[in-house]
This record gives structure tokens, C-alpha cells and sequence, in this order.
């Protein structure tokens, strides 16, 4: 069992955490958070891939490395929006309920002033 | 087994131990602090993995900005946490719980099945550094072979930055992000404020430089010169922009803007869309990439910064 | 030589690992928030300082050396203010 392999598994249990996490956790910011886990399992596969195809004198393949970045640089704008709405949902409704059992017009502001 | 692969499963298991911590942590402010912890943990996996690029790009971007938001985030909504929130019950966890692990246990199967040997496109990108005369192979692919994701990937920080600005209320729209942060002039944090910015800026720059040759790019240098700009901000010695300022926006424009032209440039005069002559093509990547660390530092400034919440009257 | 070298970095790199599990003891076992900054600020940048020296004699040159100890500085440095900022915020939160 090398090293890489150890880091696949972990990466492959990441996932399956942020999985459980997105599911489970009532709480939106707590989502936000096990989606980036998830996230990040995802990428770290792309590095064991990557390091498995690392030949040519290159430590690692630079293709799945690129990937990786642009993903991380997404997944971070992703989240960065996602807590803008969750805020705005919360200036709102003064919770972070996502349940649609509130009736509109409950006392908080219907033109988004 | 060899001591590195020891210590390999030492950082896995620990890792996986402190995701674990975030997932079922009962306070969120905990599982916050916990997914800092984890980013910085990654990337050294990363290193680890060889990908000293991506490490960067994970310990600045993913553990580091990511969590200054989430943190942000958590202060934030503090009393939101306190409200009770009906947790699914226990037929929907038993079956979330089954999905993962079933999840996790096909992504295993696929890590330990993975075809020997394996299939690689090093070769192709080392063969190809002639047409661009750098030599670290992640940023060739980054802004020339690939340089088309890259563009696409500038749009999209764009988009998302539209996307957070258009969630201003009436009153504040076109207005300055977030509140108006205080802090003592004389005490520690505005010393940090003071002192830290000239040293990041010019590691930032430093970094941008040399991703030419050794790890580093536009995206690391960005991202911590955009969090010396967010130190400034936190600080009271800077206040966030107006969004409707059109300094603002050009410089959020001008990364893909400039990176579009070249692409037009190389559509008209070279090969194809985004083609770079060998001759030129250094002095044009490395123009391109001085744009893109502009523009990623204000974009990710401004999506730490959030939505507009203050009226544009200084 | 490269024998010297390589106990020294092994003896610093030792020591400073010895002062981090230190401080991580000193964390989890002191009663409060002021208690537990003392021993995490004594021993991480003492720890850190000494992974630092240890590493100087296998760093590549000069510059890469001064690209250490200016880690080690910044680290110093970060880890004195947010101690600072920590403290005043536990010591304001329990005299209020």
C-alpha cells in the first residue's frame, strides 16, 4: 500500500463525509461547509490520479494539477456566493430556515429594500 | 513499509479525523475552525502529492480566504445558530449514512482499481514547453494549453462577483460592501495592518513572477495580495469601494478582458483563438498574468467583502 | 560535514517538535483562554525557531536561508498579534 494509494482512500472517505454532511446537517452554513469537503475530496482525487501519471520528469501530471486550480479557484467563488444569499436570506426572513413554510409577506421586506 | 509512507498514513488518518470533527461538531463556529484546520492539512497532501502549485493554491485560497468567509459567516449568523433546527430523522440518516459510505466505497474501489499503467499527459505538456519558453509545466498548461479554461475561469469569478453584488437591498444598491469596520488606530490589529501589507504585496508579487519558472502563478499572488487589501479593510484603515465606482470595475474587467483580446489577437493575426507566437509568447503570458492578479485580487476582495449593506455616500 | 549536518538538523528539528508537542499539551490541559495563549505562544515560536535552524544547514543557499528565517519571522509575527487580539477579547469578555 503506498502512499498514494492512502491518499486516494482518504480522498474517497472526504467525499463520503462531505456527502453525508450536505444531507444530514439542518443547517445551511454547516452544508456550505461539508459541500467544500466534499469538494475538496474531489480534487485531492484528481492528485492521486495525477501523481500516478507523473513521468517525463515532472513530479506530478500538470494537466489534473490545472484542473485542481481552476477548481479550487471556482469552488471558492461558488461558496463565496452561496454565504452572500444564506446572509441575505438571513437580513430577510431573520433566520436561516430553508424550509418554505413561511408564507411570503411575513413581516419582512417584499421589494429587497 | 518506509517511514514516508508511515507518516503518509499518519496525515491521512488525521485528515479524515478532523473532517469527521467538522461534519458532527454541534457548534458551527467549531466546525469552522475545524475546516481551516483541514485546508491547511491538504495542502500539505498536496506537497506531499508533488503539486506544489496546487498546494498553494489551496492553503492561500481554500483554507485561507475560504475560511476568513466562513468564519465571517459564522459571526454572523451566531444567533441564527442558537434557534433549534429539526435535525432529519432517524430513517433519513440511516440512509444519507448508506449512500455516502456506499459513495466513498465505489470512489475506493475506483482508486484501488486504477489502471497500471497509467495514463498520463506529462509527456505531451513537457514536449510543448518549447512554444512558450517557461518552465514550469502547470502554469504552461495553465495559460497555454489550456489557456481557454483559464479565460472561462475568470468569467466565471465575474459572474459569481455579479451574482453577490445583486443581492444589495434597494437602499444600499451600488453602495459599499459590508460594514464599516473600527478598530483602535493605536492598537495591535492596526499595527498588523500597517506593518504586513508591504511584506504580502511583495510576496504576492513575488509569487506571480516566479510561477513563470518555479511553483507559484497569477492565482496564488492574487489571492494574498487580495487578503493584505482584506487586513487593511478589517482594520479601519481602508473601506471597501463603492461598487458602482468605474475604477472598480475596470479592473475586475480587465483580466478576461485583456485575456480575450489576445485570444482575438491570435484569432486575426496567428493560428487560432488564443494562439501565442513562440517568439512572443512569454512577454504576452506574463502581461496577461499581471492583469489576471489584479483582477483576482480585487474580485476575491470583493466576494470576501460581500453584498453591498451602505448607501454610496462616502 | 554532511554527517554534522545532518545530526544537527535532526537534533533542532527534534527539539522544536519536542516544544510543539509541548505547547499542544499545554492547550489542551490549561484551565482557560489566557493560560492556554502562554503556553501555545511559548512553545510554537520557540518550536517553530528551532525547526527553522534545523532545517538551515540543508537549505540551498543563502537565499534560500533568508527565505526560512523570514518564514520564521512572519510567523513570529503573526502568531504575536493574534495572541495579542486573543487575549484582549477573552480578558474584555471575562471582566465584562
Amino acid at each position: 500500500m503506498s502512499g498514494v494509494t492512502v491518499f486516494g482512500l482518504c480522498a474517497a472517505a472526504a467525499v463520503g463525509l462531505g456527502f453525508y454532511g450536505l444531507i444530514t446537517n439542518p443547517q445551511p452554513l454547516r452544508k456550505i461547509i461539508a459541500f467544500n469537503l466534499l469538494g475538496s475530496g474531489v480534487f485531492l482525487l484528481f492528485g492521486v490520479v495525477g501523481r500516478r501519471g507523473a513521468v517525463a520528469g515532472t513530479g506530478n501530471d500538470p494537466v489534473p494539477q490545472a484542473l485542481v486550480i481552476t477548481g479550487v479557484v471556482v469552488a471558492f467563488s461558488a461558496t463565496a456566493l452561496a454565504i452572500a444569499l444564506l446572509l441575505r436570506l438571513f437580513q430577510t426572513t431573520g433566520s436561516t430556515k430553508l424550509s418554505n413554510r413561511t408564507s411570503p409577506g411575513d413581516g419582512s421586506d417584499p421589494a429587497g429594500g | 513499509m518506509s517511514v514516508a509512507t508511515a507518516f503518509e498514513i499518519v496525515l491521512a488518518a488525521v485528515v479524515l479525523g478532523l473532517g469527521t470533527w467538522t461534519i458532527v461538531v454541534r457548534e458551527t463556529f467549531s466546525a469552522t475552525v475545524g475546516f481551516v484546520a483541514y485546508g491547511l492539512l491538504v495542502a500539505l497532501i498536496w506537497v506531499r502529492l508533488d503539486a506544489v502549485d496546487v498546494a498553494l493554491t489551496e492553503a492561500a485560497i481554500g483554507g485561507g480566504l475560504g475560511g476568513v468567509l466562513l468564519l465571517g459567516a459564522a459571526a454572523r449568523l451566531w444567533d441564527a445558530d442558537l434557534m433549534a433546527m429539526e435535525a432529519p430523522g432517524e430513517v433519513a440518516r440511516a440512509s444519507a449514512a448508506a449512500l455516502s459510505v456506499l459513495t466513498a466505497a465505489a470512489l475506493a474501489g475506483a482508486v484501488l482499481l486504477l489502471p497500471d499503467p497509467a495514463p498520463t499527459l506529462a509527456p505531451a505538456a513537457v514536449a510543448n514547453a518549447w512554444a512558450t519558453s517557461l518552465s514550469n509545466p502547470v502554469t504552461n498548461v495553465l495559460m497555454a494549453f489550456r489557456a481557454m479554461d483559464t479565460m472561462l475561469e475568470k468569467v466565471v469569478l465575474l459572474l459569481a462577483i455579479i451574482g453577490v453584488w445583486s443581492l444589495a437591498p434597494d437602499s444600499a444598491w451600488g453602495g459599499r460592501p459590508g460594514p464599516r469596520h473600527q478598530a483602535d488606530p493605536r492598537g495591535v490589529l492596526a499595527f498588523l495592518a500597517r506593518l504586513l501589507p508591504p511584506v504580502g504585496i511583495v510576496v504576492g508579487i513575488y509569487i506571480l513572477w516566479t510561477g513563470a519558472d518555479h511553483p507559484g502563478g497569477a492565482f496564488q499572488g492574487g489571492a494574498i495580495v487580495a487578503s493584505m487589501w482584506l487586513l487593511a479593510i478589517m482594520a479601519g484603515l481602508a473601506d471597501t469601494p463603492p461598487v458602482s465606482r468605474r475604477s472598480v470595475r475596470f479592473i475586475l474587467a480587465a483580466g478576461p478582458g485583456l485575456f480575450l483580446v489576445v485570444g482575438l489577437a491570435g484569432l486575426l493575426f496567428g493560428a487560432a483563438f488564443l494562439s501565442y507566437p513562440p517568439a512572443q509568447a512569454k512577454p504576452l503570458i506574463l502581461g496577461i498574468e499581471v492583469a489576471m492578479t489584479l483582477t483576482i485580487a480585487a474580485t476575491l476582495g470583493l466576494l470576501l467583502a460581500g453584498a453591498p449593506e451602505r448607501s454610496a455616500e462616502p | 560535514m554532511s554527517l554534522v549536518r545532518d545530526m544537527m538538523t535532526i537534533a533542532a528539528v527534534s527539539a522544536g517538535a519536542f516544544f510543539f508537542l509541548a505547547g499542544t499539551v499545554g492547550l489542551l490541559r490549561f484551565p482557560d483562554t489566557l493560560t492556554r495563549l502562554h503556553a501555545l505562544t511559548k512553545a510554537d515560536n520557540l518550536g517553530l525557531g528551532l525547526v527553522v535552524l534545523g532545517l538551515l544547514p540543508q537549505a540551498g543557499g543563502l537565499r534560500d536561508g533568508l527565505k526560512l528565517v523570514s518564514i520564521w519571522l512572519l510567523g513570529l509575527l503573526a502568531g504575536a498579534t493574534v495572541s495579542q487580539l486573543i487575549a484582549r477579547t477573552a480578558h474584555h469578555g471575562s471582566t465584562r
